[in-house]
């Protein structure tokens, strides 16, 4: 390992780390605006120069430049301090400083380090250059005018993103970044462009102009768009959510976030549900909570339990499901389900329906074999970390069901689920690989778990699993991604139907039927809500959607943003949620709605604040007890050994734009699913 | 002071005549009051008087919403809100300032970049009311409008110490 001074500190660093690092070892400060941890090197912005003694007669770059053994740098000499105002001067020949208009002023790197290390003066009256800008999309604006070429955009896009869409055309002065033929970037992680952009080149579409970053408030919390969890902070001004960034944590979303995480947060200001509406003559009326509870005891009155029936959403927390099915089971029902797209899993053993290998173990794997699932689509971030793993080499991916849109080379097999029968039996030529793999991956997702034979496909894998050594004593290769954030967190509470009890499917053709009078709903809106038939619905929720829209009472609950909730990610990770707003007008965080309809029902929660139904929560699940940890899980028996049906794997068909009633009220997501939809397939003018 | 002189000086009437000698005195100098309203005294070409919002020439509105002097602003009596405008420039949808914070430090048209904010020579703005002192951005903008000549003349004669 190489040891080397810096500023007459000695550091040993890893081989292979630059002298940058090693500079940031000892706690020196190096400015830089194209080097970046994660991404490759390029050594172009030239911001980094130290002088090494012995070297050459000229400063080095040291982000370019390997550590090496005895090496002498000095950062602080009068001669770094001149390299670097030089390579500042130069920046800034070019750059416009239109700091006043530019929406990365008081968050900008090049006017943080023309303060620290630049000249106070220009001495540079000529004229400067002008680019012309690029559409890139309806999420990122460009003012390429600004652009000072370190290449970090092209670099994330490239390598990270997995889509080649960015590049630099011409040379020296004249270099411009661009899409070349102008078009839509389509990868789902490009709003992490902004955030890289040391400059205003490529600043938010949605957010421009809005705010300024010293007048937000920042709020430190978790994204429930998808079931990865990703660490994010919510900036607000007064009330309203101005934007969502990525927080670091390097076990689940490193800094990266998806464009659904990133750019849904203007659907929490629209379509909400703002006051308690009762439905009287055919239409929903604005009324009072307490004519909403009336409303509500007044058809529970004399009700059996078996009359009623509960569906959690995709967005419901934990603290909430815990009151709904305390509820129902006070009410005498064991009619309760939380998988709306009736996924045939949360029976058995705990690391039948969790991604067990967890997200940061990606990157030891050596084989993955996708079963119905879309990552890229379901889980990006996920899908970053599977596309890192894959930049590493030696890791193959197999995939059996629809065609995927990959970011990194797949071997298809087929959806055709005689291939899956093929695997399960052991007589796959894919099932070599398997057994020569050391820790191999297997992840299921939902599109293959929601069909009629889920619990056969589940049993299926869990037996080649064990048989191939994916799950050994060490290394648990079986995983089960989730595309809802409330999945896991509702399988571990059991809000599934108890004995006898009636699951999603079952009580949407029950009520249809006539046998069910009262249907609950928490947030449910990804389940077909006309069939309820004359069954009285109460819905639970933030937004004017799907639910809504059938309900005869509906009681406005708080978003994501708006309270503080425990949700568990796909890993089975489990994070909290804070409110970084309040709820519009009458809206409540949804245990406090079901604590108070409790009591005026006469069945009153044993609860009355949250630290009381966290206890209760952490009673019924004592995993949710251990915040933002992987606890040991138990492997033992789950699914339903059996044939599978004949019929071939098939994607969900859920736009990935659109999955959820937050992003169904945003603006900038509708945008972005036309675009997708419009453009997918269609002619691009250039073709043919 | 002995007895005798001071009551000399009483029965003399001497303090009241000096008196009005120096009354008289002021009668052929010259006036320091002046007849306001009808006349008004010099003001510095930096008075901070009431705000405007000042335009181009071409009739542009200068404010680019860059909230500069929202923040600088110690009594924070001003608000912003922007967005986009048609031609996709950055604009204020919303200009207020609180006329009864305001402390009239004059960082907002320090901190003004293109000169948009400014405060202008005019004083006399008293209201009856104090909801006609909470300025919004069509009030500023009709002062800067109303005082554009007096205010284009003194950042003339101020500049070169700018």
């Amino acid at each position: 390992m190489p040891t080397l001074t810096v500023d007459g500190i000695e550091v040993t660093v890893e081989p292979g780390q630059t002298v940058l690092q090693a500079c940031e070892a000892v706690g020196v400060e190096i400015p830089r605006f194209c080097y970046h941890d994660r991404l490759e090197i390029a050594g172009n912005c030239r911001m980094c120069l130290v002088e090494m003694e012995g070297g050459p007669p000229k400063p080095i770059a040291s982000c370019a430049m390997p550590a090496g053994d005895n090496m002498v740098i000095k950062t602080n000499t009068p001669a770094v301090k001149k390299a670097r105002e030089g390579v500042m001067e130069f920046l800034l020949i070019n750059h416009p400083l239109d700091c006043p208009i530019c929406d990365q002023g008081g968050e900008c790197d090049l006017q943080d380090q023309s303060m620290a290390y630049g000249k106070d003066h220009s001495r540079y009256h000529e004229v400067k250059r002008a680019v012309k800008d690029k559409n890139l999309g309806p999420l990122i604006k460009t003012t390429m005018t600004r652009c000072i070429h370190c290449t970090r955009c092209v670099r994330f896009i490239t390598d990270v993103a997995g889509v080649e869409e960015l590049g630099a055309v011409f040379r020296g002065e004249h270099t411009e970044i661009g899409t070349y033929v102008e078009a839509a970037l389509t990868s789902e992680l490009q709003g992490n462009l902004i955030d890289l952009c040391p400059v205003g080149a490529l600043t938010s579409k949605p957010y421009a102009f809005t705010a300024r970053p010293w007048e937000l408030r920042h709020t430190e919390t978790i994204d429930v768009h998808d079931a990865v969890g990703s660490n994010i902070r919510v900036d607000t001004r007064g009330r309203q959510v101005m934007r969502v960034l990525p927080l670091l944590n390097e076990d689940i979303n490193e800094e990266w976030i998806s464009d659904k995480t990133r750019f849904a947060c203007d659907g929490l200001a629209k379509r909400r549900l703002d006051a308690v509406y009762v439905k009287r003559d055919g239409k929903l009326q604005q009324s009072s909570w307490d004519a909403g509870f009336d409303a509500v005891k007044e058809r529970l009155e004399g009700l059996e339990g078996s009359k009623i029936a509960a569906i959690a959403g995709d967005l419901a927390c934990a603290e909430s499901m815990t009151a709904l099915k305390d509820l129902m089971s006070a009410l005498g029902s064991a009619n309760i389900d939380c998988r709306q797209d009736g996924a045939k899993i949360g029976n058995g053993a705990r690391g039948g329906y969790l991604f067990n290998t967890t997200i940061a173990g990606i990157e030891n794997a050596d084989f993955c074999l996708l079963v119905g699932t879309d990552p890229r689509h379901e889980a990006s971030i996920l899908n970053a970390r599977l596309r890192k793993r894959y930049l590493k080499g030696d890791f193959t991916i197999y995939s059996v069901g629809a065609e995927l849109d990959a970011t990194y080379p797949v071997t298809e097999l087929g959806a055709g689920s005689d291939v899956l029968k093929e695997i399960i039996a052991g007589r796959h030529d894919v099932c070599a690989r398997m057994v020569e793999a050391e820790r191999g991956m297997i992840i299921v997702g939902q599109d293959a778990l929601a069909r009629s034979d889920g619990e056969q496909v589940l049993a299926g894998l869990k037996t080649i699993a064990e048989k191939t050594d994916i799950v050994t004593s060490d290394w648990n290769g079986f995983n089960v991604l989730h595309n809802a954030a409330a999945r896991v967190a509702g399988l571990d509470l059991g809000m599934i139907p108890g004995e006898g009890g009636l699951d999603v499917a079952g009580i949407q053709s029950a009520a249809g039927k006539g046998d069910l009078d009262v249907v609950f709903l928490l947030g449910a809106d990804e389940i077909d809500t006309s069939v309820f038939g004359n069954a009285f619905v109460v819905y639970i929720g933030s937004h004017g959607d799907n639910g809504a829209h059938h309900a005869d009472v509906v009681l406005p609950a708080a978003a994501y943003t708006e309270k503080p909730g425990t949700y568990v990610n796909t890993e089975g990770r489990v994070q909290r949620t804070e409110r970084a707003a309040f709820p519009p007008g009458d809206g409540r965080e949804d245990w406090t709605i079901l604590r108070a309809l409790s009591e005026r029902l006469g069945q009153t929660l044993p609860y009355d604040s949250l630290p009381e139904l966290r206890a209760r929560m952490i009673e019924i699940a004592p995993q949710l007890a251990s915040i933002d940890e992987i606890t040991t899980t138990e492997w033992g028996d789950f699914g339903k050994a059996g044939d599978l049906s004949a019929d071939a794997f098939e994607g969900s068909g859920t736009s990935y734009y659109l999955s959820n009633p937050i992003c169904r009220a945003s603006d900038t997501m509708a945008e972005c699913s036309d675009l997708s939809t419009n453009t997918a397939g269609g002619a691009t003018g250039t073709h043919g | 002071m002995s007895f005798i002189q001071r009551n000399v000086r009483t029965w003399m009437l001497t303090e009241l005549l000096t008196g009005m000698a120096k009354s008289f005195s002021y009668m052929f100098k010259r006036r320091s009051t002046i007849n306001y309203p009808y006349e008004k005294g010099p003001l510095s070409p930096r008075f901070r008087g009431e705000h405007a919002l000042r335009r181009y020439a071409s009739g542009e509105e200068r404010c680019i919403a860059c909230k500069l002097c929202e923040a600088v602003c110690p009594a924070q009596a001003i608000t912003i809100e922007a967005e986009p405008r048609e031609d996709g420039s950055r604009r204020t949808t919303r200009y207020d300032l609180d006329m009864t914070k305001c402390i009239y430090c004059g960082f907002c048209q320090e901190a003004c970049p293109v000169d948009a904010i400014v405060e202008g020579p005019n004083f006399e703005y008293a209201t009856e009311t104090r909801e006609e002192l909470f300025y919004n951005k069509d009030k500023l903008l009709a002062n800067g409008d109303r005082w554009e000549n007096e205010i284009a003349a003194n950042i003339a004669v101020d500049t070169p110490y700018r």
